[in-house]
């Protein structure tokens, strides 16, 4: 028996070096399976959490093409969600055990998502810096060894390239605006950097799952080389539109790349466990919905019942 | 999960692109009838002009191939390469075959 | 033109009013599919907004813009039917609200789009689209929740019967109205009127609803006067506009 797993899990590890996808129904070791359904409902998760920070500004949207393209980007936010819980659910567990462990605080989304929504600039500096950070892991994650998380992550990818530009472009407008407006931008910006860095996951040298997944090419880059990537792009864009990263440390390097200051890792764990401004707000929003909705759901399945 | 409080069956989505072109499996949804399956599919899958026509089949009735019969089921046919056009000798000259 | 501007802004409002309204419902709603869906009719709303405003805009022709219109008018000077600002009480009001609203959007832009204003008429003939499919969902959602549970159907009955009371000022004509159908621009709304009945009662019938029948019903959209929520509203939606008035977003 032992043997056959070993000699499964040779085949297995084979497959991924040569780049051949894993789709639901092969075989996959246990600590494989694991690890995507929880790296897959997290993502989802976070999508769905993600609605509400910029769900905070749709009825003060400042403009009627702001409204727009604020409802239409947190309603692709809610697409992207639904398509991980549906590659999640390949692997044999439903959405509804998924938000059972969402509400349980069994299963966590991105911390960023923990942090409020203060002012219009918000908008701005959450498409921007925080999707452009979710794009530089997604872009990455389209190269995932499983099948239909790749596959979630392709369409995402197509999907997301208007969010951050979106973003940029609010950030853009408000430098170019009234003083009120450079200031508002200025701070959206200082309270999502540190945030939006955190964003990548520890440290390599920290990150305790990291080399498994790298392994079964579940992640294909590591967190510092991906976070790496989003500064060096990120710095330059908020220079062009006079804005300064709240990094005193922050330095051009002769090779092109920039230099920066220590993350503050105890905000990050502290925020991860559970204490972070909004956490508890956060989860409350979507377990209130989701109780709610019961009524709802109960009567469509009895709907669906008496039809048959 | 309850069996009076869930998020309904999962349903297959496939979009026309075109006239003219084959359906592409799109992803998924969850719906309680189909009402709400194409509905749902509509308003997630067509959004960015994906299609001009849907269909939806509830995940339950799609029949697939078990991957342990792929090399029965699909092998067999790798040494059948008669089937396609470029196994025959068409002499030189011979004009729209 | 001070007609037709009224006329335009009128039919702006109600689209922009009851699109704020279902904006609001994003992410509360009670499964991840429908708050998808209702986003949809959402932009379909502000989008219908847009174009009458900006042609309102246009007819007036005073230098104003849309979101002039949108953000820099004040509740006075709204003229949306008060059935569009009522709140998003529970999913059974919102579906209610949303039949009444889409089968009254239904009859009218079928008329409309025969105007003989080309520009009414063109975003009639477009909206009329998106509102077929919404009509589509809002009637299938009465009978489904009719037709659910005992509680769906009370939850339903009671959204119905406390949404009533707006339903009659739908179909209010002033002389804005009557000047517009002598010019062929706008519709006898008594006509729509027989229509929306006609409608409202097969669904209601088919979702096993009672029709409710007399009662108070309100009055005064038409010369800007609303419930009190529209003030909330638009101290919502115009409050950046307004406290920044030289900022461009």
């Amino acid at each position: 028996m032992s043997e056959n797993i070993e000699k499964l899990e040779k085949q297995f590890q084979e497959k991924i070096d040569n780049e051949v996808k894993i789709e639901p129904r092969d075989w996959m070791p246990d600590g494989y399976r694991q690890h995507v359904v929880r790296q897959m409902s997290q993502h989802a998760h976070s999508e769905v959490i993600g609605m509400q920070p910029e769900g905070n500004w749709i009825t003060r949207a400042p403009s009627l093409r702001a409204k727009k393209i604020l409802l239409a980007k947190i309603q692709d936010e809610a697409g992207h969600g639904l398509y991980l819980y549906s590659a999640a659910e390949t692997l044999g567990t439903s959405r509804d055990t998924f938000l059972q462990w969402l509400h349980e605080g069994k299963a966590k989304y991105s911390s960023i998502f923990n942090y409020p929504s203060l002012n219009w600039a918000d908008m701005g500096a959450i498409g921007w810096l925080v999707d452009g950070a979710a794009i530089v892991n997604q872009v990455s994650l389209q190269k995932t060894s499983y099948g239909p998380y790749s596959r979630a992550m392709v369409r995402i990818c197509k999907e997301e390239s208007f969010h951050q530009r979106q973003g940029y472009e609010i950030m853009a407008k408000m430098m170019a605006g009234t003083k009120e407006q450079q200031q508002m931008a200025q701070d959206a910006l200082n309270r999502f950097w540190w945030p939006s860095l955190m964003m990548f996951g520890p440290h390599d040298s920290d990150s305790t799952r990291s080399s498994k997944a790298l392994k079964w090419k579940i992640k294909r880059e590591t967190n510092d080389t991906l976070r790496k990537r989003f500064i060096d792009k990120t710095i330059p864009q908020a220079e062009f539109i006079g804005l300064k990263v709240p990094d005193p440390d922050a330095m051009l390097q002769p090779d092109g790349s920039y230099k920066t200051g220590a993350i503050d890792w105890e905000e990050f764990w502290n925020v991860v466990g559970g204490n972070g401004p909004c956490n508890k707000q956060r989860l409350d929003h979507h377990i209130k919905a989701h109780k709610d909705g019961k009524w709802v759901r109960e009567a469509c399945l009895a709907f669906a019942k008496n039809q048959n | 999960m309850s069996n009076t409080d869930n998020q309904g069956p999962l349903w297959e989505v496939f979009t026309q692109k075109k006239a003219g072109l084959a359906f592409k499996h799109s992803g998924s949804v969850h719906a309680y009838d189909k009402n709400l399956a194409i509905e749902a599919a509509r308003d997630l899958y067509t959004r960015r002009n994906e299609g001009i026509g849907l269909w939806v089949v509830k995940s339950e009735n799609i029949v697939a191939v078990d991957p342990e019969d792929s090399e029965s089921f699909f092998e067999p046919a790798n040494d059948k390469i008669y089937r396609h056009p470029t196994f025959f000798e068409v002499p030189d000259g011979v004009k729209d075959m | 033109m001070k007609n037709l501007f009224k006329y335009t802004v009128r039919l702006a409002d109600n689209s922009l009013i009851l699109g704020h309204r279902l904006a609001e419902n994003c992410s509360w709603g009670p499964y991840l599919e429908e708050d998808i869906s209702v986003t949809n009719t959402s932009l379909d709303l502000l989008g219908q907004a847009e174009e009458f405003l900006i042609y309102a805009a246009e007819v007036e022709n005073e230098g104003r813009t849309a979101d002039d219109l949108a953000y820099k008018r004040p509740e006075i000077e709204y003229y949306n039917v008060q059935l569009t600002e009522q709140p998003n009480d529970d999913f059974a009001h919102i579906q209610a609200r949303q039949f009444f609203m889409d089968a009254f959007n239904f009859y009218l832009y079928s008329a409309l789009k025969n105007s003989s204003d080309s520009t009414i008429a063109a975003i009639s003939a477009k909206s009329l689209k998106e509102v077929t499919y919404h009509l589509r969902r809002s009637s299938e959602w009465l009978i489904r929740l009719g037709k659910g549970t005992p509680e769906s159907k009370e939850r339903m009955q009671k959204a119905v019967n406390d949404l009533w009371q707006f339903t009659s000022e739908l179909f209010e004509m002033d002389e804005v109205d009557e000047a517009l159908i002598s010019e062929g621009i706008a519709i006898d709304l008594k006509e729509i009127q027989k229509l929306w009945k006609n409608k409202i009662t097969e669904i209601f019938k088919m979702a096993d609803l009672t029709y409710p029948e007399g009662g108070y019903q309100a009055t005064g959209s038409r010369k800007g006067y609303h419930t009190e929520y529209l003030g909330f509203i638009l101290a919502e939606m115009q409050y950046l506009p307004r406290a920044y008035p030289t900022a461009k977003w």
